[in-house]
């Protein structure tokens, strides 16, 4: 197991070097980086004094071996645009992005749980295909598209809810379940094919055979058991939640991550994007072996295959 | 996909009630989709950041948007001494947000402090010129320029706007930013950067400034990416003004009760830039002919009527036409006519047609418009839509045959913003005509106002003769706001929110 564990650490590292190096890459490839800082107006003065202000008159080696030196004396630089300490404009995003998450996680579960059960209980039925239709929508429908029609309903037309800023919890409802409505298929159709499963167990016959009710047979004993895939599942949909924020955060105008990320790209800041992205990648990284040992902790079957 | 999406939904959007104006309040609320990376107005290059800077801070002259007339603001008059001396009187009595008095000890740390460039101002033309700035009295002041700059009225009544010298000093662009103070119609309440900006009106705001006292008691700036969230915001009442807004749904919103849309024409030029090169990548545009031919094929009065709209005009030279020496008598007219576009070609060497790279990063459209009336005489134009640095990457590196340019010239309403940009010898230069240059060299440095009008007339005449260039369309801005709210459009694309008032 710590064989096991050490061993995805490194691959968490190797992961962040090769997105950081992807990144630093890609971002060159739209164009000269002193150009797009400068913006459309810029004359060439201007052009040449971003280029010296920034170092981007060096070989693309070495700005990158410069940017890692600094990461591994834990700085993690200036913001081209803002500039502020970009550890700084990190650490004062991420609650948004962190609430938006785990809301959205929660969001999905509530929703997904239910319906995922209701369908096992009843295979082909209404109710299943009731499920059904609500997964593939869920899944099909842009999150942008689904965020467009919930504002048009509950901000235009209702005056429900504000259309965008961070202020209230309101604010957050409707990036909420835009984000949450798209992750929330997969929880289900795992549910579903878990439930059906687990009711034609052995130990779920023994269970109606002892005479336990219907709702005490399926929530303790059935539930209990499809949940498991569930739990790291969830863990690995959170790191896939903040890193697909970007979109979500820029239509609702959130100030979390999300939103941080979009602007650096826009702007070619360089600093912020290659932390943001370094940053979320080894979360995802990280994430998935935390799931990966909570498979095993939750089925000793996995942790005898490790 | 988004295009597709956005015209399906905006009917949808429409289906909503109207929004109630904020007048209650006697606010306006309003949104744009760039943040300024510091609000000090020398540190910045987007329009957010013009429009700030012009309710926060004043400058030393005022330019009427309307007439073009020059007014004093923070100076009552000025005159030249010599080519490069520009004395200023200045005002008094006018006191800055934080209780400071309004002096010239303001105006010789505010520039001198910019046009160091050590400093870093992140537009260098703006303040490069400036060679060095004295006090003559506390109420007056001599700026002298590098070489003659005519210019200079211009620049001093757009983006050189004045800082309280002792509290700029203390606190520098970065302490500016986070809180700014100015002499303008109205102060900063609160910045929270990166997400909004509340003004409040200055009750202590110079009475003869060419800027009205302000009649709203205060204005929200949120700056919000997505702008079809910003019109979502718009339609449930949570915004009053927006600007920026694609023509076809300002118009479907201007016609929902509650709601209006207006449209101006702007600084911003388009035009096609041909590479004449010897060296060009493309041999055919070295031949006076076929760029002629170019500009007998295609149909810009209908582009800018049918397809741009807004208050757009068609251009006959590259410059706009509100800009000082900007004229297109002399100029040579060339009237659609395809015919003549084929018979050019056919002269040239080119009857069985032409086929070029053809490079744009914005304006899709139209560009797909003048493709196709290039199309029909023969010429393939293969678009190549980039991004702007990248279409600028492959400009400067000689490999740009043709492209579909915008030049808004910062808002500076003198030529010597524009057309010298693109034919006056520097790196965006690629006919490289010496005449040309040596004309807008003149128009650029000379004192006399009726010179430099000559030499600009005669090279943007050279510049159309010699079909350097297709001139295209003046660009439109498209805005939308609550109904009850009053307010006019101007081609500096700058609202006057001192201005504004509710009906």
């Amino acid at each position: 197991m710590t064989g096991f564990v050490l061993r995805r650490l490194a691959l968490a590292l190797a992961v962040g070097i090769a997105v950081s190096m992807l990144s630093f890459a890609l971002v060159r490839l739209t164009g000269d980086v002193a150009t797009a800082i400068a913006g459309e107006g810029a004359r060439d003065e201007d052009i040449q004094l971003v280029r010296q202000t920034y170092g981007l008159d060096r070989p693309i080696l070495v700005q990158y071996l410069a940017w890692l030196g600094e990461l591994l004396r834990g700085e993690l630089g200036t913001s081209y645009f803002f500039k502020s300490p970009v550890s700084d404009l990190v650490l004062s995003k991420l609650p948004v992005t962190l609430i938006l998450g785990l809301s959205s996680l929660l969001f999905a579960l509530v929703i997904a749980v239910p319906l995922g059960v209701l369908a096992a209980l009843r295979p082909d039925s209404a109710v299943d295909r009731l499920a059904l239709g609500i997964a593939v929508t869920g899944q099909a429908m842009p999150n942008f598209f689904l965020a467009l029609l919930l504002i048009m309903l509950f901000s235009i037309t209702l005056r429900w809810l504000p259309v965008s800023g961070s202020g209230t919890w309101q604010h957050y409802v409707m990036p909420t379940v835009a984000l949450g409505y798209y992750v929330a298929p997969a929880f289900m159709r795992l549910i579903r094919a878990g439930m059906i499963e687990t009711l034609q167990s052995d130990f779920i016959r023994t269970a109606r055979a002892k005479g336990l009710s219907r709702s005490r047979v399926i929530l303790r004993h059935g539930l209990r058991n499809a949940l498991t895939p569930v739990v790291a599942l969830a863990v690995v949909q959170l790191g896939y939640l903040l890193g697909g924020s970007v979109v979500i955060e820029t239509v609702f105008a959130l100030d979390g991550l999300g939103y941080l990320a979009y602007q650096s790209i826009t702007h070619k800041d360089l600093p912020v994007m290659q932390v943001v992205v370094l940053m979320l990648s080894v979360i995802y990284v990280l994430l998935t072996l935390f799931a990966d040992v909570l498979n095993a902790y939750l089925d000793p079957r996995l942790r005898a295959a490790m | 996909m988004r295009r597709t999406i956005r015209a399906l939904l905006v009917p949808l959007l429409l289906a909503g009630s109207p929004a109630l104006a904020d007048k209650a309040s006697n606010s306006i609320r309003f949104a744009y989709d760039q943040v300024p990376e510091n609000i000090d107005p020398y540190f910045n290059n987007v329009r957010a950041g013009v429009i700030i800077s012009q309710h926060v801070w004043d400058t030393l002259i005022y330019r009427d948007p309307t007439s073009g007339a020059y007014r004093g603001q923070l100076a009552t008059a000025w005159r030249y001494l010599d080519d490069k001396t520009l004395e200023l009187d200045l005002r008094t009595g006018v006191k800055f947000h934080d209780g400071t008095e309004f002096t010239a000890e303001d105006v010789v740390f505010t520039l001198t402090y910019a046009s160091k460039p050590e400093n870093k101002a992140t537009t260098q033309a703006n303040v490069n010129w400036i060679a060095k700035v004295e006090a003559v009295t506390p109420h007056k002041v001599r700026i002298h320029t590098k070489q003659a700059f005519p210019a200079a009225i211009d620049y001093l009544s757009g983006p050189l706007v004045m800082h309280p010298a002792k509290y700029y000093e203390r606190v520098g662009p970065k302490g500016m930013n986070e809180k700014p103070v100015g002499s303008g119609p109205f102060r900063v309440a609160s910045h929270v950067i990166g997400k909004s900006l509340t003004l409040e009106r200055n009750p202590d705001y110079f009475k003869d400034s060419p800027k009205p006292a302000a009649k709203v008691g205060k204005v929200e700036i949120r700056f919000i990416p997505d702008r079809q969230t910003q019109m979502a915001e718009v339609m449930a009442g949570g915004l009053d003004f927006i600007m920026n807004v694609p023509k076809d749904q300002a118009e479907q919103i201007g016609a929902v009760p509650g709601f209006q849309a207006r449209s101006g024409e702007t600084m911003r030029i388009a035009f096609l830039h041909f590479n004449a090169l010897p060296d060009g990548p493309v041999e055919a545009f070295r031949d006076e002919r076929v760029r002629r031919a170019f500009n007998h094929a295609i149909n810009k009065e209908a582009l800018t009527k049918e397809l741009v709209g807004g208050g757009s005009r068609a251009l006959v030279t590259p410059c706009f036409y509100g800009q000082f020496g900007c004229t297109d008598e002399g100029a040579t007219r060339y009237a659609y006519d395809p015919a003549k576009a084929k018979a050019l070609l056919q002269e040239a060497g080119h009857a069985s047609g032409l086929s070029v790279d053809f490079y744009a990063y914005r304006e899709r459209q139209q560009a797909e418009a003048v493709i196709n009336d290039l199309q029909a005489v023969g010429i393939k134009a293969n678009l190549r839509y980039l991004q702007y640095a990248a279409m600028r990457d492959q400009m400067r590196a000689n490999k740009v045959g043709i492209s579909f340019q915008t030049w808004g010239s910062n808002s500076v309403s003198d030529v010597s913003a524009s057309t010298p940009v693109y034919f006056g010898g520097g790196s965006d230069d690629v006919s490289r005509d010496g005449e040309i240059q040596a004309l807008l060299r003149t128009g650029d440095t000379s004192v006399d106002p009726e010179a430099r009008k000559v030499a600009y007339r005669k090279a943007l005449a050279l510049i159309t003769e010699r079909a350097y260039t297709v001139p295209l369309y003046t660009v439109p801005n498209h805005y939308v706001a609550s109904a009850n709210l009053n307010f006019a459009v101007y081609p500096d694309e700058t609202p006057r929110f001192w201005e504004m008032t509710w009906k």
